[in-house]
Order: structure tokens, then sequence, then C-alpha cells
């Protein structure tokens, strides 16, 4: 292991400290908090662009050569430092960090998922499919816009948290019980990181042997019923209590337009990328790898899918009453779509496609 | 509507034709069918498209329990799941978006092309104050010479002013980008080339198979239906080859070398591999598989050095014997191998039938005595040494393997490709620009010019609101003291 090993440390760690402290700033305030938070992120950025840099010279130094982005464990890395990017660049051209506190977690989730499986870090050559600069296009261009529509969900989120008034409104209990399960997700993985350590099995065998075998799938059913009534609980007194994480952001005085107008733009930069990147370049290389440019192939097919939902939720925006709280629930719902095309097509469903296989 | 007394017969008929106009010309139906048509996706990827009955019926069995499960699975067939994207009720759908698409676009061109093609007019006075953007302030200064600025300041944000004389001023407007109105339009019209790409190379195209054994010539594919379909001439695979990342077995090119001929005559002589295809006749050639052909069919090509450093390369089969040059020995292959090694008791074996690590068994004899035997690799340089100096390659083994290619023809490849492009080209131009306007209104007044300004954005107000105000700021700076600025921003 070389240099770009010890930077990504450097970030992944910092990636998680500035996740703490965007949530301390969140609740507490406190304008050295917030600098503090942006300091740590822009260290946390710079370690991991250094180490993107060093592992595509190692690369090079392996005589393999080629930019890190073409196995999960790299693209998923690639997301972070897109996601980092873009949410930098808004909260620097917008001087709002409040936003942070709902983005980095989006950046450990992502991190801790990678550590957590075990996935093969190595630098690999590449199988004769996989050698296109048509299909390096694709990855790249999918995980800028990845990254953008992640920004667009965490601002959807506060928009809705801000913007709902009582308990018993669908919106209400949607960004309840969906903040609350993914943090439930977070956690519990945490735990199964903290009791199996790193585990060197293939993710999919890790899916079936370890994820949530601490908690929801544990040996004993007594725990895992407990852990149930826990998760449970956890997201009754986010859905009963939400009102404090309402007034937490009322406190920075975001208004809501702005979070609206910010889904609103991050989705128009993402959607034509997405577009090219990942449906056209997508279908290009298929066409010079395999002779069919769309084969409607699971993999595929999830990426039509969500590009529908964002065509939808474009659309939606000039359907009267269609505005606001609606659409936020289409955006969250799109990022959604988004982590099941990366991750739950491979675990859950099997494709044609050996680029996602896990290693 | 249907309670209302039908009188006339042709005005009910065009009534009809105005209800079908306004569903399908409203976005609510667009939001309608683009949400069905993911939903359904979603349930083409939960069952397997077009696999054997047997898996779906277990994912039928976890859903609906052992005793429904056949039941249900015998709906669904029917009904198409199984082969989804190809049924009439999911192409129906996306011809209905069609013509959604189709109708809602003509519904709304004559009223963009009305907004597009219409000239800027200047603003009446009290027009100004009512758009998207408006700002005004007072500046110190002759109004020749704010004149000459304003311009200056308009020009430096894209516009092309047209001046308007005033009694005691002037008045500036201009507009740009008009045509980025029209950028949704493109967008939606290239779904529709995409799709009539999609239809013809369905329509008109052909996707099949060739298996091409090393050495033979075929003209024939299977299509995916499972007929011969011929192409009108001969591909002959003269090698296949399979190379490896250094001592690994993890591939690094699939390579074919093929020749076209027709009526016997050498047309092409070209290679293709994964990610390289290669055309011929509206054909295209895909390197897809590769397989053994099973044993003892092949031949060996084989380097033999002698001694003294001269080479020799000679064809030879499993049994055979060469005699190597300059020295008393004679080399009998005894076995041929596509993929050896050997275990932890140093007992050789095959760990495949693929080709992956192809060595021969030899033995080497000088009169009747045996001296040496062993593996020959053609992976290994190493193995190659003979102990006396000479030198015994395995350079190809030939006629052991096939290649597969798969072919394709599509007319309709380049309509899709060409939508692709100009869909792009209008998202771009529908996120990013925007139809401009700008009005600007000069009064002079006693050495001070009152300037109003005026101006909209179809899209992205908030950025064109910036700029203006970074464009009039060395203006703004010379406001007079007594007269505070002003900067309304109304609905
Ligand atoms: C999946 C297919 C479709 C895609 C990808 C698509 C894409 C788009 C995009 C990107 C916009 C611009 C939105 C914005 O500026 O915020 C748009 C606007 C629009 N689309 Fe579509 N569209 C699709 C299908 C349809 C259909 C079937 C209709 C039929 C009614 C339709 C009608 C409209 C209308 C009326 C607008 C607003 C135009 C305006 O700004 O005046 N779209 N579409």
């Amino acid at each position: 292991m070389g240099n770009s090993s010890v930077f990504f440390g450097i970030a992944e760690i910092g990636y998680f400290v500035a996740m703490m402290v965007y949530i301390a700033y969140f609740v507490f305030k406190g304008e050295y908090l917030g600098k503090g938070a942006t300091t740590v992120t822009i260290v946390s950025f710079l370690a991991q662009t250094a180490a993107f840099i060093s592992r595509w010279v190692e690369s090079y130094n392996l005589g393999i050569g080629r930019p890190p982005l073409t196995n999960l464990y790299e693209s998923l890395v690639f997301f972070v430092w897109c996601l980092m990017l873009g949410y930098l660049i808004v909260e620097f051209k917008y001087k709002r960090r409040s936003l942070g506190a709902f983005v980095t977690p989006l950046a450990a989730l992502a991190l801790g998922f990678v550590d957590l499986t075990g996935m093969s870090k190595k630098i690999e050559p590449l199988v004769p499919a996989l050698q296109s600069n048509w299909l390096l296009a694709h990855v790249t261009m999918s995980f800028i816009a990845y990254a953008a529509f992640g920004l667009s969900f965490a601002a959807a989120l506060m928009y809705l948290i801000v913007k709902t008034e009582r308990r018993n409104e669908p919106a209400y209990v949607f960004w309840s019980v969906s903040s609350s399960v993914f943090f439930i997700v977070i956690f519990a993985m945490l735990l199964d990181y903290m009791n199996y350590k790193v585990v060197g099995e293939s993710t999919e065998g890790f899916i079936k042997n370890y994820l949530f075998k601490t908690t929801f799938r544990n040996a004993s059913s007594g725990v895992a019923v407990f852990s149930y009534i826990v998760a449970g609980i956890v997201v009754f007194l986010t859905w009963r209590y939400g009102y404090i994480i309402k007034k937490a952001i009322n406190g920075f005085n975001v208004s809501v337009d702005f979070l609206d107008e910010l889904n609103y733009k991050v989705i128009a930069v993402g959607f034509p990328i997405f577009t090219l990147g990942g449906l056209i370049c997508g279908a290009v290389w298929a066409d010079q790898a395999w002779g069919t440019y769309w084969s409607w192939d699971p993999k595929e097919t999830w990426s039509l899918i969500t590009w529908l939902v964002y065509a939808f939720y474009l659309h939606a925006r000039y359907l009267k009453g269609w505005r606001g709280k609606k659409v936020a629930v289409v955006s969250v719902v799109g990022f959604i779509t988004v982590i099941f095309t990366y991750l739950g097509v491979n675990i859950f469903l099997s494709g044609l496609h050996s680029y996602g296989d896990m290693p | 509507m249907m309670n209302q007394g039908m009188t006339d017969k042709t005005r009910d008929k065009t009534s009809i034709v105005n209800t079908i106009w306004g569903l399908f010309s409203s976005v609510r139906l667009a939001v309608i069918l683009i949400a069905m048509i993911a939903l359904l996706s979603i349930v083409g990827t939960l069952i397997e498209q077009g696999a054997e009955p047997e898996k779906n019926v277990i994912l039928f069995k976890k859903i609906f329990g052992d005793a429904l499960a056949p039941a249900a699975y015998r709906i669904s067939e029917s009904l198409g799941f199984m082969d989804m994207y190809s049924s009439w009720w999911f192409l129906a759908l996306l011809a209905l978006l069609a013509t959604n698409l189709i109708i809602c676009s003509l519904d709304r061109l004559p009223g963009i092309r009305r907004i597009v093609s219409k000239p800027m007019e200047p603003l009446k006075e009290d027009g100004f104050g009512h758009h998207g953007i408006n700002k005004q302030f007072v500046c110190n200064g002759s109004l020749t010479d704010i004149r000459v600025k304003v311009v200056t300041a308009l020009r430096q944000l894209g516009f092309h002013p047209s001046e308007f004389a005033l009694e005691r001023g002037v008045q500036y407007y201009a507009q740009k980008w008009q045509h980025a109105r029209y950028a949704v339009y493109v967008i939606h019209l290239n779904i529709i080339v995409i799709l009539v790409g999609a239809v013809v190379g369905i329509q008109f195209g052909f996707h099949g198979f060739m298996k091409i054994d090393e050495g033979q010539t075929t003209d024939t594919a299977i299509s995916r239906k499972g007929e011969e379909h011929h192409l009108g001439f001969s591909i002959r695979c003269d090698d296949f080859n399979v190379q490896f990342y250094g001592d690994t077995d993890m591939p690094k090119t699939y390579l074919s070398f093929l020749t076209v001929l027709e009526n016997g005559k050498e047309m092409l002589k070209t290679s293709i591999e994964v990610n390289r295809p290669m055309s011929y006749k509206g054909y295209t050639f895909y390197q897809a598989s590769y397989g053994p052909l099973g044993e003892g069919s092949g031949v060996l090509v084989l380097r033999v050095t002698s001694k003294d450093g001269k080479s020799e390369v000679i064809s030879k089969n499993v049994g055979d014997v060469l005699n190597i040059q300059g020295s008393a020995l004679e080399a009998k292959i005894m076995a041929f191998s596509p993929a050896l090694a050997f275990n932890k008791e140093e007992k050789a074996y095959t760990y495949t039938d693929m080709l992956n690590n192809p060595a021969i068994y030899v033995v080497f004899r000088e009169g009747r005595t045996e001296k040496y035997g062993g593996w020959i690799f053609k992976r290994y340089p190493k193995s190659w040494n003979i102990p006396d100096g000479s030198k015994l390659e395995l350079i190809d083994n030939w006629g052991y393997q096939y290649t597969g290619i798969q072919v394709r023809k599509d007319p309709g490849v380049w309509i899709v490709y060409l939508g692709c492009i100009c869909m792009t080209l209008g998202l771009y131009f529908a996120f990013f620009l925007s139809h401009k306007k700008i009005w600007v209104l000069l009064v002079g007044d006693k050495g001070k010019v009152d300037i109003k300004i005026a101006a909209s954005a179809h899209k992205n107000r908030g950025a064109f609101d910036t700029s203006i105000d970074k464009a009039f700021g060395p203006l703004r700076d010379q406001i007079g003291r007594d007269q505070p600025a002003a900067n309304t921003k109304g609905g």
C-alpha cells in the first residue's frame, strides 16, 4: 500500500469528524463550530484529492495506468469526492453551513459501506469488457450526477422538515420515517463494524453473513426483536419530536425558497450530466462491447427508472399543487432510486453487467 | 360532455377531437405515463425477463406462497410479464408517451413561436417596476456620459441594445437567447427521434451469433430466434487468442483474426477484440465469447532453435516426432493440455478445458534411450530450454478453439445516436440558457440622470439579477450623495 491509503485514511477519519462537528454546529450553532466543520471538511477533501492522485500514479507504477474509477470501491470514493466538492461549492457560494449536517452523513455512509463490506481496495488490471473510454466517461459522469442528486436529497429533506407543520401530514411522516431509517441503518452498520471489524469477504457474502447480524438479524431472536423495538422507538421519537430538528433549522434562518431553488438547481445540473453520462455513454459502451445499446438488463433499467423519476420531478413542478413539498418528496425518492441503482441492483438483482460485480 | 344534448353532429365530432387533443396536450398525462413506465420497469427487473420458468416460479412462491404461485405465474405469463419490455401494453405505453409528447409540443409551439419572434419594444414609463427584476437609481453626470456607460454595461451583459429617444432622455432595450425557449422542444422531439431509431433497428435490423472454429469459414449467423441468416459474404477465423496479465489467469485481451471473403476473394483482413468491433457492409462483428473444441483436433506450432542459434518453425500434432537440428536428439510430443497446473504433490493436471495455460509433454530421445522428458508451456519461456542447449518453444496451438461473434445490423443506431446528441444539447440549452430581456430608461435632470431598469429571464432569474448588478456597479458608485439608492424587486 502506498501513499494513497495514508491520505485516504486521513480523509476518511476527517469526514467522520466533519459529520460530528457539522451536527454539533447544527445543534449548538456557534460560529467557531461552523468554521471548524468547514476547515475539517476542506482538509479531508484535500487529503482525498491527494489520495486520488497518488492512487492514479501508483497504478502507473504497477504498469496498469488508468484513472482510479473502475471498480466499486473507487467509484464510491469518487462519489464522496464529488459530493463534498459540490457541497463546498454550495457552502461558499451561498454562505450557508447548515446543509452540511445533512450532506456529511451521506459521505460517511458511503465510506462506512466501503470499510464495512471490506471490498477490495487493490488496484487490479481490467478485464477486456471494461477497457473502454466510454465506460470511463460513463462512470465519471454518473457519479458527478449522483453527487448532485445527493445534494438535492439533502436540500429536499431540509425543505420538508422546515415546511411541514403537523405530525399527521403525509410529508411529515415521510421525512421523519425516511430520515430515521437512514440513521438507523448507519448506526446498525456501525455496530456491525465494531463487532466484526473489517471483513475480508465478498460483498454478497458480507450481506448474507454479517450485515445487521449484530442487531436485526442477530442469532438470538431476543436481540433481534429488541433491535426492532429500539428502531421502532427511534422512528417514533423522530416522528414525535421532529419539531426539535425543525427548530434547529429555523435557527439558521434558511429560507424555504432557497432550499426549493437549490433543490431544483442541483437537479438541473445533475440531470443533463446523468442523461449524457449515465444513459448515453453507458449505451454507447454497451454497443461497442456487445453490439446492443439497450438490452433492458436490470442495471440499465434501473438507470432509466432513476432518469424517469427526475424527469417526473421536472414535470411535476409544472403541475398546479405540485410545488414545494410534493416535488421535494419526489427528489428524496429519486436519490433512494440512485442508491438502489448503484448498490441494490448488485445485491438484490442479478444482471449481466460484470462491471458492478463486487470483488 | 355526455349530458349535453347532441344536436350538432359536427360540433360533437370536433368536441371529441378537442377532448382527445386536450387530454394528450396535458403535462398531467405525461407525469402519469412517466410514473407508470417507471413502476412497470421496476416489476420488469424483479421478474427475470426471458428466463426459464423455474427461476421466476421460485420468486412467485416467495411472494404469493406455494399454493397461489402456479396460478399467479400463469396469469402473469399470459399477460406478458415474462417478456415484459416487448409486450403489447408496454409498447403501447411508450407509444402513448410519444403521442403525448408530439401533441403537447404541437399545442404549445405556436405560442412559443409568437413569444420568440415578437420584436422587442420599448417599455412605457409606467411599465417599469413590474418585471421580474426592477432597479432604480440616480447618477451624477451628464446624460451623454451616462449613455455611453449604460451601452457599455449592456454590451458587457451580451446585449445589442436598440435605442428609443425620449423628450428628456433615452431608453435602451434588448433581448437575447430568445431561441432558448425552443430548447425544451428540442429535448422532446429528440426523445421521439430516439424511439423512431429504436423501431427502425427492430424492424430492419438483425441480431445474431456466429461460432467459427479456428481455420473455418462461414457465411451464416444464427438469429436470436434460432433461425439461419445468410450474410451474403463469408468470414474466416484465422486465429483466436487470449492474452493474460502477467502470470495470472486474468484475461487482458480476447483477439480474433478474421478474413472477410466474397466469392472466394479476400476482401478484408482484420482483427477484433472486445470493445473494438469491425464493420462490413452494414454488419458489425463483436468479439463475444470463445471456447475449446475438444481434444486432439488442432495443430501445434513449434519453434526449434539449435545450439548455434538457427531456428525454424514447424507444425506438428500430438504423437508426432521431430528432430532437433544440430543435435542427435529426437523429440516426441506425447500429450497436450489446454491448461496445465501442478498440485501439491507436484503432479500435473489440467484445471480447465479453456486454453488458459497450454502445454505439451515432450520426451527427448537419443537413439533408443530416453534422455529427458517434461512439460513445455506456451506462456513460460523457462520451460523451453532443453538441457543440451537447444530450445523447443510452443508458439501456438491452432484449431483448438472457436471464437463466438455477435453479429448486428442496425440501420437505426445512427438515428438513435443523433437523437441522443441533440437531446443532450437541448438539455444544456434548456437548463443553462434563458430568454433574457432588459429595458433601461435614462432621464436627465440638471446634472443628474435618473436610471430605471426592468428585466426578465424565463429561467434562473437570480443569476441574471446578480450579473446586472455587476455590470451596472460602476455606474451605481456615482450615485448622488443626497439621493439614496433604491432597489426594488417585484413579483
Ligand atoms: C421521459 C420523457 C421526457 C423528458 C426526459 C422530458 C424532459 C423535459 C425537460 C428537461 C424539461 C425542462 C424542465 C425545466 O426546464 O425545468 C421539460 C419540460 C416540459 N416537458 Fe418534458 N420531457 C419528457 C416527456 C414529456 C412529455 C410526454 C410531455 C407531454 C406533455 C412533456 C411536456 C413538457 C412541458 C409542457 C414542459 C415545460 C415546457 C416549458 O418550459 O414551457 N414532457 N421536459
